[in-house]
């Protein structure tokens, strides 16, 4: 059981980078702008996994100080994860207002359907 | 046990990543994103982060997946499919060359929830020794957030104004349906 | 914006309770999971709730545009102001062990007072941000 846990664990990393390139494939590959704000959200969530794994102490407690707890899991990388989502938040914000002004601009939001319309110009 | 529960969790994850980026209905990909959202915010609990879980589930699945589809509804729900080939095996070969580089840094990494691991030998044990004598509040979290790293607190605060105002002033022009007063 | 009479009874009980949690989770989050940010994008998802349900024109009614955007500013005054006063008593920015005569209980003061500040301007730009989305025409 012991071993198994173990290897689980490593696989939580592999997974976590798994979901990264997923993210980081769809933006690459796709043309469609609000698929690529949905991988860049993907990718960074995946990399918010991959922290909180790193600060997870086995037998450890939820980090808030009560009764018979002795054992806490580390609550330094929890508050920069905070901060982080937040800050994701809000730049998926901009992003999805400036993907509402580029529709407007060019009627579209694929990269192809832009490009021309630029080159066009 | 609760490893079996993550990694069950963590293949459903994966499984919607995959499906949001086969799928040409940009309604679908938003909701699928919902649940991913919320999947991650269970992983979280189950490692024992309270505080990101709550966050995630609330700015995740909530005010993103709500932004996502207003914008959904403002520039229409279709995808076009690419064609070709060439399109598909670049960005497939540098997201592998990456993932491998990754994978490989992850081997020098310390076994998953060892309590031995550098990272909670440096700062960490004197916040959690700390904070019940000087601060004085259970929740460990939102001292460290409001007090010891209260700048990067500040800071956030001021991204999210930042960004309140950035959206209103590119959206908060009023623009109605058959009006066209600006460009 | 429905006409449905079952989601408008439902959305009127929901709505008070909803905005209850928030501020339960705002002051409670220093004893459990909670704080200033969750407790702001609650308390907006509330407010988004009342203009899903009844309409965009008039949630904009009962809380106007230029009100939010003064309320965003001000929690990040709060925020700041906080750190001003530590300055004013002698001490560093920030420094909430100057905020009262013991520094257990400055440290009190201070946390209560910057996750207030935070919930406020996370509240504000999140209901900001909805109504600048909701409010654009589509073409």
């Amino acid at each position: 059981m012991d071993w198994l846990a173990h290897h689980l664990g490593q696989y939580n990393y592999w997974v976590a980078i798994f979901l990264m390139m997923t993210g980081f494939y769809t933006v690459i590959s796709r043309g469609n702008l609000v698929k690529q704000i949905v991988g860049l959200n993907i990718f960074q969530t995946s990399v918010f996994i991959l922290y909180i794994s790193l600060s997870n102490v086995e037998g450890g407690a939820a980090p808030i100080v009560r009764e018979g707890v002795k054992l806490f899991s580390n609550p330094l990388p929890h508050v920069l994860i905070l901060t982080a989502i937040v800050v994701g938040v809000a730049t998926t914000a901009l992003g999805l207002a400036l993907t509402v002004r580029i529709r407007e601009a060019y009627g579209s939001i694929e990269e192809d359907d832009i490009r021309a319309k630029d080159d066009a110009l | 046990m609760e490893q079996l529960i993550v990694s069950v969790l963590l293949a459903f994850l994966a499984a919607t990543a995959v499906a949001v980026i086969r799928l040409h209905n940009l309604f679908t990909v938003v909701m699928l994103f919902g649940v991913y959202s919320l999947l991650s915010a269970s992983v979280f609990l189950i490692m024992d982060a309270g505080d990101v879980a709550f966050t995630e589930a609330a700015v995740g699945a909530g005010i993103t997946t709500v932004l996502m589809l207003s914008t959904v509804a403002l520039t229409g729900a279709r995808v076009r499919r690419r064609k070709g080939r060439a399109r598909t095996l670049l960005p497939l070969a540098l997201v592998s060359l990456t993932g491998l580089a990754l994978v490989w840094g992850t081997l020098d990494l310390p076994s998953y929830g060892d309590p031995d691991a550098p990272i909670h030998h440096h700062v960490a044990p004197r916040y959690i020794e700390q904070s019940p004598v000087e601060i004085g509040i259970p929740n460990m979290v939102a001292s460290i957030l409001a007090s010891y790293r209260g700048f990067d607190t500040l800071g956030e605060v001021t991204v999210v104004f930042t960004a309140g105002l950035g959206v209103l002033l590119l959206l908060g022009g009023r623009r109605k349906r058959g009006e066209d007063d600006e460009g | 914006m429905s006409r449905d009479p079952v989601l408008k009874v439902t959305a009127k009980f929901l709505i008070p309770l909803i905005m209850l949690f928030a501020l339960y989770v705002q002051f409670h989050g220093e004893y459990s999971p909670g704080g200033g940010f969750q407790a702001g994008v609650i308390f907006a998802s509330a407010i988004i709730l009342y203009g899903l349900v009844f309409g965009v024109e008039q949630a904009r009614q009962v809380l106007p545009l230029a009100f939010m955007v003064r309320q965003a500013a001000a929690g990040v005054l709060l925020f700041g102001g906080v750190g001003v006063v530590s300055l004013l008593r002698g001490g560093e920015y920030l420094n909430y062990n100057l905020l009262a005569a013991d520094p257990v209980a400055g440290q009190h003061l201070g946390i209560i007072l910057v996750e207030l500040g935070v919930g406020l301007t996370v509240t504000a730009v999140m209901v900001i941000i909805f109504f600048a989305f909701a409010g654009r025409g589509r073409d």
